[in-house]
């Protein structure tokens, strides 16, 4: 085998198909973060009720989720999805076909939001517990004072967390390829397909997952840096 | 004095943790009377925190009961959060909110649980604000406050609510000396004005001035009380003695 400039140029000819995985990836992914925050939200709500069955049922959730390969998770959920919803096929800007990407989303975001509930809880408990006091001393309620003033606090220690998960799902979406979604890597594997050439559509694959993932978590650490600068205002 | 004078009855009040392996109240008995500037003090771990923090139910009793205008708030049936608002609390480390201005500390409580319009409950918070000098603070964020101003503010975040008795826990206790004056100013000035107060200190010149009762806690008990007179005057209990020779 033998890398060469011949074969990177016939790999070139599909930029087009990598451009479109591209987009997929990041549309994915965005979706993925959004739907897996509100997941995650909802399991650090119940993980931190005083209902003990909506604790256990957060527990097992997460632990499940973790305890099981990513890939089945998304294998499992394109068979019950596509099983239980008839996905008319429809492609969304002629090349996102809707009835895997909604899969992947969903089993994607059922994946991070597990991750991210404990990322939210921590960011809950670490206020401190002066300031729950000082609220419920004034009348607030349970519920008034999360939303008034804890949450508004613990967001600011949150929100670093899921611009992380953004990169880490930039990553791991590769793995929705099994299902065939179009993301990059779906896509180096149909270049590859095409040209017999097994190496440098990998490596442009690889070059494209850098090219998203380095840049970013480059602006989250700098909005990190200054958000901790202006708490010490 | 008459019953009607009566603000709060605390019978046989008990709080254990760890089972009952930590008995920081040990059945307490004690009326707090309308108009009351009650002064707590007493050796570290004596449970004065945890006998104040049962008054508005931050801490819940093991047993006992707490009755504030006839009603026993540690029924299960009672509205805690409207009990709560005619309580004020002032804490040692102050606990402003730090994500909210001063004038925004003020006024959340009032907006949102008392339903006050903005433009009343932000007057009368400026009003307050400027009897304890800190009209011009008003847009700052807590940090940019010193602690004796902190806690000015977190006083009148609590009179913000129109509360019928304050409780302070410790409030010059994490102050650097030079602000602990500004502080008790403020609540001489409240205690003029004829605010029901008990407050937990060990500022022995301010429960001297100040209070018209002192009580002194040992062990999660009210071992003596009485008025200032007697209570640095002639303190009966051993334990009373030894613990003034040791403060004073
Ligand atoms: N949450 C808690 N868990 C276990 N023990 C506690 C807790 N809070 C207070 N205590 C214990 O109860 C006793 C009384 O505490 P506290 O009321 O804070 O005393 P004080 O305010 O007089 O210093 C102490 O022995 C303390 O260690
Ligand atoms: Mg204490």
């Amino acid at each position: 085998m033998q890398i060469s400039l011949d074969n990177f140029s016939r790999v070139m000819k599909y930029v087009p198909l990598f451009g479109r995985g591209l987009v997929v990836t990041v549309l994915l992914s965005l979706v993925t973060v959004l739907l897996g925050f509100v997941l995650a939200f909802i399991l650090a709500m119940m993980s931190l009720s005083s209902v003990k069955i909506l604790r256990a049922i957060s527990t097992v959730y997460v632990q499940i989720v973790r305890c099981t390969p990513m890939m089945v998770q998304v294998l499992i959920m394109y068979y019950l999805l596509t099983g239980l919803i008839p996905f008319p096929r429809v492609f969304l800007f002629g090349y996102i076909e809707v009835g895997r990407f909604i899969p992947a989303a969903i089993s994607l975001a059922l994946n991070s939001g597990g991750y991210m509930s404990d990322v939210i809880r921590g960011g809950i408990e670490g206020i401190d517990q002066g300031q729950t006091e000082a609220a419920r001393s004034l009348g607030m309620t349970k519920g008034q004072t999360m939303r008034y003033i804890i949450i508004p606090q613990a967001i600011k220690n949150i929100l670093p967390s899921f611009a992380n998960e953004f990169v880490t799902i930039i990553k791991e979406s590769s793995v929705c390829s099994v299902i065939g979604v179009a993301e990059i890597t779906k896509q180096a594997q149909n270049v590859q397909s095409a040209t017999f050439i097994s190496l440098e559509p990998l490596f442009v694959a690889t070059f494209l997952y850098f090219c998203l993932c380095f840049p970013t978590s480059r602006i989250i650490a700098y909005f990190e840096r200054r958000m901790r600068a202006s708490d010490q205002r | 004095m008459t019953s009607d004078n009566i603000m709060i009855q605390v019978k046989d009040l008990k709080k254990y943790y760890n089972g009952e392996k930590i008995k920081a109240l040990d059945g307490v008995n004690i009326n707090v009377n309308r108009g009351d500037v009650m002064v707590v003090i007493g050796p570290s771990g004596s449970g004065k925190s945890t006998f104040l923090r049962s008054l508005n139910l931050l801490e819940i009793p093991t047993s006992g009961q707490i009755i504030v205008d006839g009603v026993d708030i540690t029924g299960s049936e009672i509205d805690l959060d409207k009990f709560r608002q005619k309580m004020g609390m002032v804490f040692q480390h102050f606990n402003l909110f730090p994500h909210k201005t001063i004038l925004e500390n003020l006024t959340i409580a009032p907006i949102i649980v008392k339903k006050e319009n903005e433009e009343k409950a932000n007057k009368k918070a400026m009003e307050l604000l400027d009897r304890v000098g800190l009209a011009d603070r008003a847009k700052a964020y807590p940090v940019q406050l010193s602690g004796g101003q902190k806690q000015r503010v977190a006083i009148v975040r609590a009179l913000c609510m129109d509360p019928e008795i304050m409780l302070f826990d410790e409030p010059t206790s994490a102050l650097d000396p030079e602000m602990v004056g500004e502080v008790l100013d403020v609540m001489k000035e409240l205690a003029r004005d004829g605010m029901t107060m008990v407050t937990v200190t060990h500022e022995m010149g301010f429960a001297r001035e100040v209070g018209n009762r002192v009580v002194f806690m040992d062990g999660g008990n009210i071992v003596e009380q009485g008025t200032p007179e007697e209570i640095f005057g002639s303190p009966k209990s051993p334990r009373l003695q030894d613990f003034l020779r040791k403060v004073l």
